[in-house]
């Protein structure tokens, strides 16, 4: 039971008449990467959004931690959001800081460090995500795969327990995207962290998961390893692993 | 009488009610964050350089115009019944009274309200708010309430300057350009303006300042839909804090003269 971090149960959530999260049950394992497929539109950044606090259920239960949130209050909520580290879909820099006061600024605003250790703790992160040369440039200078880079360096700064991911590698190049993917296994690897990522790009997510949820009509349909994903005979999992276009994906046990 | 008739006439009244409500709501949350630690000093100096620095200019130019026009309109007015000495009091009563804490509260919000509904607006669909929420802080404290203070600071005195400058430029024309008699100018000045003319003037601009900055923060932090709502917001941000400026101007008036 320890070794369950974040417990979603029964969440529903409609938006007017949109019902966009229809009960759904999921436990996150700590010291894992756990990974929401889903189409998009299917209220993955939702779910996302629940966990972190900045939406509440119609109804349901959301543990962190062993604390439920759903009903705390904004200063408590706050404790429980120092627990998180968030990568944004586009990164989400503040633009009127440069990239070395965007991942300083966590530190400064939460710590009582000297400059000299933020300096230290800052150079260290972006040295993790390759990007130590860019430390003076402001983020409308850099490319989309930089920015994720530097949120993640962000993300991590004050050393999080869980780290969010929101669709870490849409609206980037192949290449690019493998470097992300590369660097959440690698930071992953030797950090030790929770990592719950969510995404629709089936194959770079199969490459990083330790576990894998499916989000279908608001609902969990299938939680697993990747391989047993892979084995799954539901249709609609099945649906979704033919959609790579790689014969034997689905089903396979490669 | 068929009922979506009837939402049709009171939706209207109805949504500007709500909006009135929820920007009421949003200004007693960033009061309330005015008086919580930590104080962001830093981030209320930068504010008062944007909006209140970067303001005179416009101030002046705006200001000065407004008081040659003044001296230029009313000397025609006097000269009819031969009292052309009272447009130096006259225009000194209209700027301290009246056109410079109107004119630098619509020139603020043009200038700098827009700003903030599109910077704030801009960082609510690229997610920055949020980020800051995600990070245990509250996007009010550093965001809202260092425009608010320094909007609040800045207004009554970019509103002196308005003042003197407007009464400067009516002197220059009524004095130097129109040839009216420079003692008679002055000395209805010093005579008949009183230091609760400026007082209350200053304290108008000051009412005005938080009415821009509350309006303009609220639009750009609840700003939806990209682009086109980052657009949307900063419009509505300028027309709805003129609009309430005017109004407001009528009822603080009437309470204070």
């Amino acid at each position: 039971m320890n070794d369950i971090v974040i417990k979603l149960i029964d969440i529903h959530k409609s938006f007017g008449n949109q019902k966009v999260l229809d009960g759904i049950n999921l436990e996150i394992e700590i010291g894992k990467t756990t990974v929401i497929i889903g189409k998009s539109g299917g209220g993955k950044s939702v779910l996302l959004k629940h966990i972190i606090g900045l939406l509440k259920p119609d109804k349901g239960e959301i543990w962190i931690d062993g604390v439920e949130i759903t009903k705390l209050k904004e200063r408590d909520l706050n404790d429980v959001r120092k627990k998180f580290g968030m990568l944004f879909q586009e990164a989400a820099l503040f633009d009127s800081m440069d990239v070395f006061d965007n991942v300083a600024f966590p530190l400064r605003e939460h710590t009582r460090m000297t400059e000299a250790e933020i300096k230290g703790i800052v150079e260290d992160r972006l040295k993790q995500v390759g990007l130590l040369n860019v430390a003076e440039k402001i983020p409308s200078e850099l490319s989309g795969g930089m920015r994720k880079r530097v949120g993640l360096a962000r993300a991590l700064s004050l050393d999080p327990a869980i780290i969010l991911f929101d669709e870490p590698t849409s609206a980037l190049d192949p290449i690019i995207s493998l470097t992300i993917l590369d660097l959440i296994k690698e930071t992953r690897t030797y950090l030790k962290k929770t990592y719950l990522v969510i995404s629709h790009d089936i194959l770079g997510m199969f490459r990083i998961a330790d576990k894998v949820a499916m989000l279908s009509n608001g609902r969990i349909i299938e939680y697993g390893t990747p391989l047993e994903i892979r084995q799954s005979t539901n249709d609609a999992t099945m649906e979704f692993l033919r959609a790579t276009k790689i014969p034997g994906f689905a089903g396979g046990d490669l | 009488m068929d009922n979506s008739l009837i939402r049709k006439i009171f939706t209207p009244g109805i949504d500007f009610l709500k909006e009135t409500g929820n920007i009421g709501l949003f200004f007693i949350q960033s009061i309330h964050m005015c008086f919580r630690k930590p104080f962001k000093f830093n981030y209320i100096l930068k504010q008062m350089e944007f909006i209140g620095v970067n303001s005179v200019a416009v101030v002046v130019i705006s200001g000065g115009f407004i008081g040659m026009v003044l001296a230029l309109q009313s000397y025609h007015g006097f000269r009819r019944f031969g009292s052309e000495g009272l447009v130096g009091i006259t225009v000194a009563l209209s700027m301290t009274r009246e056109l410079g804490p109107i004119l630098t509260g619509l020139m603020v919000a043009g200038r700098a309200g827009s700003a903030m509904a599109a910077e704030l607006g801009t960082m609510r669909v690229t997610e920055q708010i949020d980020a800051l929420t995600v990070m245990a802080l509250s996007p009010i404290k550093y965001l809202v309430v260092p425009r608010v203070i320094a909007s609040f600071l800045m207004l009554p005195i970019l509103t002196i300057v308005s003042d003197f400058v407007g009464i400067v430029g009516g002197y220059l024309v009524g004095v130097k350009l129109l040839g009216i008699n420079e003692g008679a100018f002055i000395n209805k000045i010093v005579k008949y303006l009183n230091v609760e003319d400026i007082y209350n003037g200053l304290v108008k601009a000051a009412f005005f300042g938080i009415i821009l900055s509350v309006i303009s923060c609220y639009k750009g932090f609840y700003t939806k839909g990209g682009a086109e709502g980052v657009g949307r917001s900063t419009t509505e941000a300028v027309v709805f804090s003129s609009l309430i400026i005017l109004i407001s101007d009528y009822v603080l008036t009437s309470l204070m003269f």
